[in-house]
């Protein structure tokens, strides 16, 4: 049975808040939570070791040639050397292999020649072996020979771009309102190459029966990532199964299917034996997406009330030749702020550098933090403060197609933020010192956009309890917990007694996770199937749906009360198919907040540590206080680290990656990142699908980046306009100050 | 990885004995050599486990401490005589590395460890001390990291310990025993090279010797500062690093001794700076010519020019600390 909603209407239902268990919303652990601490649950690379026994000893293990040019042709590939190593079976060039992973959603796979080398470090050919260890060895002894006929393109401010008419637009005339502006700004700003530096490294294990293949690897998609996988294979889709029950960390570097997986699958045909193909941490490096470096201007135009006339965003990204993912850095530029005359321009430069994909919020959360970081300086400039500026400045409608939103909670979070934080206790730039530490306070605004995906979920009860099944993935988010609350609710049961089956194509078509679809979307799914099996419950109580209350077990019709156990004698299942619809077409939907953050500097040395953060999201129902929790404490983390460390460095004359381990690439350490203090506001949002739940697991990196940055002016009276804002950058501002 | 035979030393006879076997090398805390390793940057045929070494323990000689070769920087760090009479020391280990490093670390290895100079990690990238004579990839790349003193054209990699550091500052004395059984001792200071022509040696140490110690000359009621720059709060290399170890008598500074980390490819110690400093009463403008005499030839790669103004500061801000906190 199939309860199928196309989201044509907001849902203003709100049916959740009338369910009887009262389990959603609560801050309950990871369902499995206990597996993950326990080592038991089994992540991708883990999964050769985990094979069943003649398997296990079957298994090989592949590893990537490196590509040690960023542009030109493999001339000649020697692999004797390589061949000798002991334990090595195979040096695989194969048409089928792909050079860099396939963006989100692509849903296919065109070949990719690997002979073309288009970038440094790029996978040549595959080596196999019998151990991890021979295959990195041999893979390091293949002599590889070049013809080059071009130049590499190594430096994004200078390769040759391009204009994507789609991308650009304007509104107004943004040289006029600058020209009358009381107060204009207009500064560049840079942001560096990222990279999602997941924990876990990609991997993937594939093996054959007959003409079907089954991959255990890491991945967001894998619904999608199948079909990928059988396009780049030339197979039917429905002969591959992709399993990523357990992912550690994807942060978008897991969206796309990627060479390892791809490279996996052929060498498990070619050689008729299992093989695992992980990615060492410098190919990770090398190899996954990374998020664009950003060229950005901003130009500001204010009234003498303090309003905003006119906004221009420029920002300048690169990606391969080809590619038609660009970071979509003005994303929430569009429609934040108001102001009559308005300019994007969005410029994509054509570069020989690792492959630029989605990497967590891509668009806010490199464009809304510059945009933040701007809009401090435009306070500064007109004498206002930064908080004021922005509660002037929030539009009634989407100010570029008057289209309605869908909840506008910005000014409910600023105002709360502020009030929890202490920003009436802000000083002026230097009046606040403790010996060598200069302290300072800053804020921005939070925002990204909210998006809805189809989903397929199956629910089924038995007497003992729920099963819920899905592709849809747990990256490390929470969902296999939020789905399990959602169906508790629903069917009232205790969530112990509700097991979630995620992560598995051979299950109902889940959404995936990426872009913050995954827990409005799986959940709406998830929720249509549960309102399906309560009809059939009702149907049995002889008494209509809505009337329905099941709460610890037993189902409650008016004055008759009976045990689920033995009301449900055949195990109950529906499948709930969720579709966005044309509800969200005329609404601009989108999720708020605001960041604060206290910094202090070492005048001496131009260090900068933070010293407490608040973030106030709203994003509609908020499904597990505890998960959802997290995900923006992470994302508050990854702003301090974009603020002050993240830097994924190429070499401008070779094209290489120079920072590719987590040494080099400084993420957020524990002592980098204090007390962070989270507070949500209380939202429906009936435009978030059956739940009015919107997405949370990007919200918390979209300007918080910039909260630290004005904190660091508000400090030392220093602007660091190029990202991360490091000691050496500080230190200049301060000698320039004379400080 | 390339295949490596695993043996075990029961003594320091044997270990030195064996170690003059081609290609083979010392196993301390495994942490750098390891990673090495997998990274095909140091190729071993045999490693040689000297963690059974009776060379673990930390004891009292001459007023000084005798620190074994094979003590972990956890338990260095924690000793008490160590925070009692070395503070500079134990800061120094504690902000080196992480906590798991540290517990596997040896003192012995963590003197050797190697630069993490970005190109010397790449295979692919020419880099002089990985292969002499190949030229070095780093001058003209990314040199944020580099050196700014006593580098050569042949390399600018810097030394990364934080505990050499503080060992320089200490007057600290390296215990070696050679095949045969003979033990000298050389000053840290004179332990490691600078680059000259001859990146890839970079100690004076022979083939088959093995550290067996190093030993703390007793303190002399001095004031003692670590003070260590970074990119991040915690688990980062020194952008520029400095232990003071100072002695005041009668309002004037009785002896400094100052060693630099994250500056050169050595601890980097400079007899002319102490000495303008000592017999002076402190003042700001005694530590600018300090500062003066230190950078005279300081030269920058660009991006890692920073380094000098940055130097100035922390000696600056060290050498207040360390006199008595005024200026
Ligand atoms: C991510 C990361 C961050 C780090 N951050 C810092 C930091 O901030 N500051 C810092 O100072 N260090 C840092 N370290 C380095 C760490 O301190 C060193 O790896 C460690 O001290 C090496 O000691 P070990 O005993 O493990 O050496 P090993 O790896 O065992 O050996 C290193 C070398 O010493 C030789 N050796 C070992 N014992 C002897 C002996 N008795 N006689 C002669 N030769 C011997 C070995 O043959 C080898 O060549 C970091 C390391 C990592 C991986
Ligand atoms: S600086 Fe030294 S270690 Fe680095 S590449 Fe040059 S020679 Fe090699």
């Amino acid at each position: 049975m199939t309860a199928h909603l196309v989201f044509d209407e907001p849902d203003k239902r709100n049916r959740l808040d009338a369910m009887a268990q009262e389990v959603v919303g609560r801050p309950i652990d990871r369902s499995e939570g206990a597996l993950k601490v326990s080592g038991r649950a089994v992540y991708a690379a883990e999964q050769a070791t985990s094979l069943w026994s003649e398997k296990r000893a079957e298994c090989l293990y592949g590893v990537f040639v490196r590509a040690t040019v960023p542009l030109g042709r493999v001339a000649s590939l020697a692999s004797g050397e390589a061949r000798a190593v002991p334990g090595v079976l195979e040096v695989l060039q194969d048409p089928r292999l792909v050079r860099h992973p396939a963006q989100g959603m692509a849903r296919k796979s065109p070949p990719q020649d690997l002979s073309e080398v288009t970038y440094f470090g790029q996978p040549l050919a595959l080596v196999v072996a019998e151990s991890f260890e021979a295959a990195r060895e041999a893979a390091r002894l293949v002599r590889v020979e070049y013809e080059t006929s071009a130049e590499a393109e190594l430096d994004p401010a200078q390769a040759p771009s391009e204009l994507p008419e789609k991308k650009q637009s304007a509104q107004g005339d943004l040289e006029a309102a600058l020209r009358e502006a009381a107060v204009s700004l207009d500064a560049s700003y840079s942001t560096p190459s990222m990279a999602a530096a997941a924990m876990e490294p990609h991997a993937a294990l594939a093996w054959w029966e007959g003409d079907r293949v089954t991959l255990c690897g890491a991945y967001q998609m894998v619904s999608q990532n199948a079909e990928e996988l059988a396009d780049a294979l030339g197979i039917a889709p429905g002969k591959v199964r992709v399993l990523s029950p357990f992912i550690g960390g994807g942060f978008g570097s897991k969206l796309g299917i990627a060479p390892e997986a791809v490279a996996a699958a052929v060498a498990a045909r070619t050689l008729g034996r299992p093989v695992m193909v992980t990615l060492a941490r410098q190919q990770e490096f090398e190899i996954a997406h990374r998020r664009s470096e950003t060229g950005q201007r901003v130009r500001l135009a204010l009234d003498a009330d303090g309003r905003l006339t006119g906004i221009g965003h420029e920002a300048r990204v690169s990606n391969l030749a080809g590619e038609s993912f660009s970071e979509p850095v003005q994303q929430a530029t569009h429609f934040t702020y108001r102001g009559e005359n308005r300019q994007i321009r969005h410029e994509v430069a054509r570069v020989n550098l690792t492959c630029a994909g989605s990497v967590r919020a891509p668009g806010e959360a490199v464009g809304v933090t510059i945009f933040e970081m701007a809009l401090d300086e435009l306070a500064e400039k007109a004498g206002l403060d930064p908080l004021e500026l922005r509660l002037r400045n929030i539009p009634e409608e989407d100010p570029e197609t008057d289209k309605p939103f869908t909840s506008h909670m910005l000014a409910e979070a600023l105002r709360d933020g502020a009030d929890r934080f202490g920003w009436s206790d802000r000083r002026a730039p230097g009046e606040r010192r403790q010996g060598e530490w200069l302290l300072g306070m800053g804020m921005a605004s939070a925002v990204r956009v909210n998006m809805l995906h189809k989903a397929r979920v199956r629910v089924t009860l038995t007497g003992e309890g729920a099963r819920v099944e899905s592709s849809m993935t747990d990256i490390g988010t929470g969902t296999y917990t939020i789905l399990t609350q959602i169906v508790a609710e629903m069917l009232g049961l205790a969530p112990d007694r509700v097991r979630t089956i995620l992560g598995d194509t051979d299950l109902p078509e889940g959404s995936g996770s990426g872009g913050s679809i995954g827990a409005a979307s799986n959940g709406s799914a998830a929720f249509l199937a549960c309102e399906e099996i309560r009809r059939q419950i009702a149907a049995q109580m002889g008494c209509p749906e809505e009337e329905l209350t099941l709460k610890d077990g037993r189902a409650t019709c008016g004055n008759r009360t009976r045990d689920l156990a033995e009301l449900v004698t055949e195990p109950l299942s529906a499948e709930g198919h969720f579709e966005p619809g044309k509800a969200l077409k005329g609404v601009r939907s989108s999720t708020w907040g605001a960041h604060f953050a206290e910094v202090a500097v070492n005048e001496i040395t131009g260090e900068v540590r933070v010293r407490r953060m608040l973030g106030v999201f709203a994003a509609g129902r908020i499904l597990n206080e505890k998960t959802a929790r997290s995900q923006c404490l992470g994302g508050m983390t990854f702003g301090i680290g974009m603020a002050l460390m993240e830097e994924m460095v190429h070499d401008r004359r070779f094209g290489q990656v120079v920072s590719r381990d987590l040494a080099n690439y400084h993420i957020p350490a524990h002592a980098d990142v204090p007390a962070l203090e989270v507070h949500f506001l209380e939202e429906r949002d009936s435009y978030g699908g059956t739940l009015q739940a919107k997405g949370i697991g990007e919200l918390g990196i979209c300007g918080s980046g910039a909260a630290v940055i004005n904190a660091i002016h508000n400090a030392c009276g220093v602007r660091v306009r190029d990202l991360p804002a490091t000691p050496d950058k500080v230190l200049e501002g301060l000698c320039a100050l004379g400080r | 990885m390339k295949d490596f035979a695993y043996l075990r030393a029961s003594s320091c006879d044997e270990a030195t004995t064996e170690a003059l076997e081609p290609a083979t090398r010392f196993l301390g805390g495994g942490t750098n050599l390891l990673d090495l390793m997998k990274l095909g940057i140091e190729t071993p045929a045999r490693l040689l486990d000297v963690n059974r070494l009776d060379l673990g323990v930390i004891e009292e000689l001459d007023g000084g401490l005798r620190i074994g070769a094979t003590v972990r920087n956890s338990d260095l760090a924690a000793d008490p005589r160590v925070r009692r009479s070395y503070p500079v020391l134990s800061r120094a280990l504690l902000a080196g590395a992480s906590g798991q490093l540290r517990n596997m670390a040896t003192t012995a290895g963590n003197l050797l460890q190697r630069t993490r100079c970005p190109y010397f990690y790449d295979t692919d990238m020419a880099c002089n001390k990985r292969t002499p004579g190949a030229g070095c990839s780093a001058i003209g790349g990314f040199t944020r990291y580099h050196a700014i003193l006593g580098a050569s054209d042949a390399c600018i990699a810097t030394h990364p310990s934080d505990m050499a550091v503080a060992m320089a500052a200490l007057e600290a004395v390296v215990e070696i025993e050679a095949p045969g059984g003979a033990r000298r001792h050389v000053h840290l200071a004179d332990f490691h090279r600078l680059p000259g022509d001859t990146p890839h040696i970079e100690t004076c140490l022979e083939p088959g010797d093995l550290i067996t110690a190093v030993i703390l000359p007793a303190p002399a009621g001095e004031r003692q500062i670590y003070r260590k720059i970074r990119d991040r709060a915690s688990y980062a290399f020194a952008l520029v690093s400095v232990a003071a170890v100072v002695r005041m008598e009668e309002g004037r500074i009785a002896t400094a001794r100052l060693a630099f980390g994250g500056l050169a490819h050595k601890p980097w110690r400079d007899a002319e700076v102490e000495a303008c400093l000592e017999g002076e009463p402190p003042s700001d403008d005694l530590f600018d010519r300090a500062a003066d005499r230190l950078l005279q030839r300081a030269w920058g790669q660009g991006e890692n020019d920073f380094k000098i103004p940055l130097t100035r500061r922390i000696l600056t801000a060290a050498l207040r600390e360390a006199t008595g906190g005024m200026a």
